[in-house]
């Protein structure tokens, strides 16, 4: 199973939730699959998925889920740390983890090879760390939306892409339109 | 210190409920101070674009949000301010300690300085410069205009400033 098949299963669960999505190719996957006000699609700013969401569920009480990539949690690691010192029983990070950069054309990253990020995550402190196969993404997922406790999910899956039309939704209506559901 | 608390009550008046801040010495004041009051989250990043995409999510989430940071963080964060917090337009205080101005011992900082002001011009970033310590009253305005306009705005404070008081 790649990316967008777990990002296909995951859109019914996520339906009517807060979603922040990863740069590039997750949140065309989103937008293709199951566009929603509720999803903060990412244009740019690689690495940031997490703590845009972190910041999210330090705001608000409703749940957030942040669907990150591999490549993209090694490019802001620092984010761990803050993510396990700030607990929020809102927020749930999805790394979904192929071993690769996939938007950039599948070159490996670290995580595919000798570094384990569910292990950092824990090293750093979360205390809700599940490594999981794409085909339990969608119960995971579930069960961490329902468990009401921050939750970090490392998605094992095998790296390759289909083909996704770019997202051109203007940045700001995609910012209006996300803070309306926020305020609903 | 008397500007710290006058800062941070500024940034209380205007509904600052989330900072985030990575420090730096001449800035420990004002985060010793942002610790002391209820009514904020201080949320210390690892490094300031992560606090700057945290400060973007808390905007979003209903919070306004503000980061404390030092000048040589322009350097790293030029592509989150571009990509995310202009490209989305969002609202963005940052109190910047400008290191490398006069009465600066530490020599490296110097080149970070002679770039700040042309890179924050160059990124098209409203930037007030507080030299005396008198200029700090101009804060209540600079983020009243922040909230306006929803742009990133630097605020710099330089040496002089902090040890004129």
């Amino acid at each position: 199973m790649i990316r967008s098949e777990i990002i296909k299963n995951l859109v019914p669960v996520l339906s009517g939730q807060l979603v922040v999505c990863n740069i590039g190719l997750p949140s065309q996957e989103m937008h293709m699959f199951g566009d929603q006000p509720s999803n903060f699609y990412m244009l740019g700013t690689m690495g940031l998925s997490s703590s845009i969401g972190l910041g999210l569920a330090l705001a608000q009480e409703k749940t957030v889920v942040a669907i990150d990539g591999d490549g993209s949690v090694l490019t802001n690691l620092g984010t761990l740390p803050t993510i396990a010192n700030n607990v929020r029983d809102n927020f749930i990070l999805l790394i979904i983890d192929n071993g690769s950069y996939g938007s950039t054309g599948d070159q490996p990253t670290y995580a595919g090879k000798k570094t384990s990020l569910a292990a950092v995550a824990s090293a750093c402190g979360c205390e809700n760390v599940i490594e999981c196969q794409a085909e339990d993404a969608v119960s995971v997922m579930e069960a961490a939306i329902a468990s009401k406790q921050m939750t970090i999910i490392v998605c094992k899956c095998i790296s390759g892409n289909i083909p996704v039309p770019v997202i051109t939704l203007d940045p700001v209506v995609i910012k209006h339109r996300f803070m309306q559901c926020i305020d609903a | 210190m008397q500007l710290d608390k006058i800062i941070i009550d500024a940034f209380e008046k205007h509904s600052i409920e989330l900072i985030t801040t990575v420090p730096c010495k001449q800035l420990s004041g004002v985060i010793a101070e942002l610790e002391t009051r209820e009514s904020m989250i201080h949320v210390p990043a690892n490094k300031e674009d992560e606090g700057m995409g945290i400060c973007a999510g808390a905007f979003m989430g209903g919070k306004r949000s503000a980061i404390i940071m030092q000048n040589t963080a322009i350097g790293v964060t030029i592509n989150t301010l571009v990509t995310l917090t202009q490209y989305y337009r969002l609202p963005l205080p940052m109190l910047i300690s400008f290191r490398g101005e006069l009465g600066e011992p530490v020599v490296c900082q110097v080149e970070m300085a002679v770039h700040t002001k042309a890179l924050l011009a160059q990124l098209g970033i409203p930037t007030y410069h507080f030299h005396n310590p008198a200029d700090v009253h101009e804060l209540d305005e600079i983020l009243k205009y922040t909230f306006m306009c929803n742009k990133p705005v630097a605020i710099l404070t330089d040496a002089t400033f902090w040890k004129g008081e």
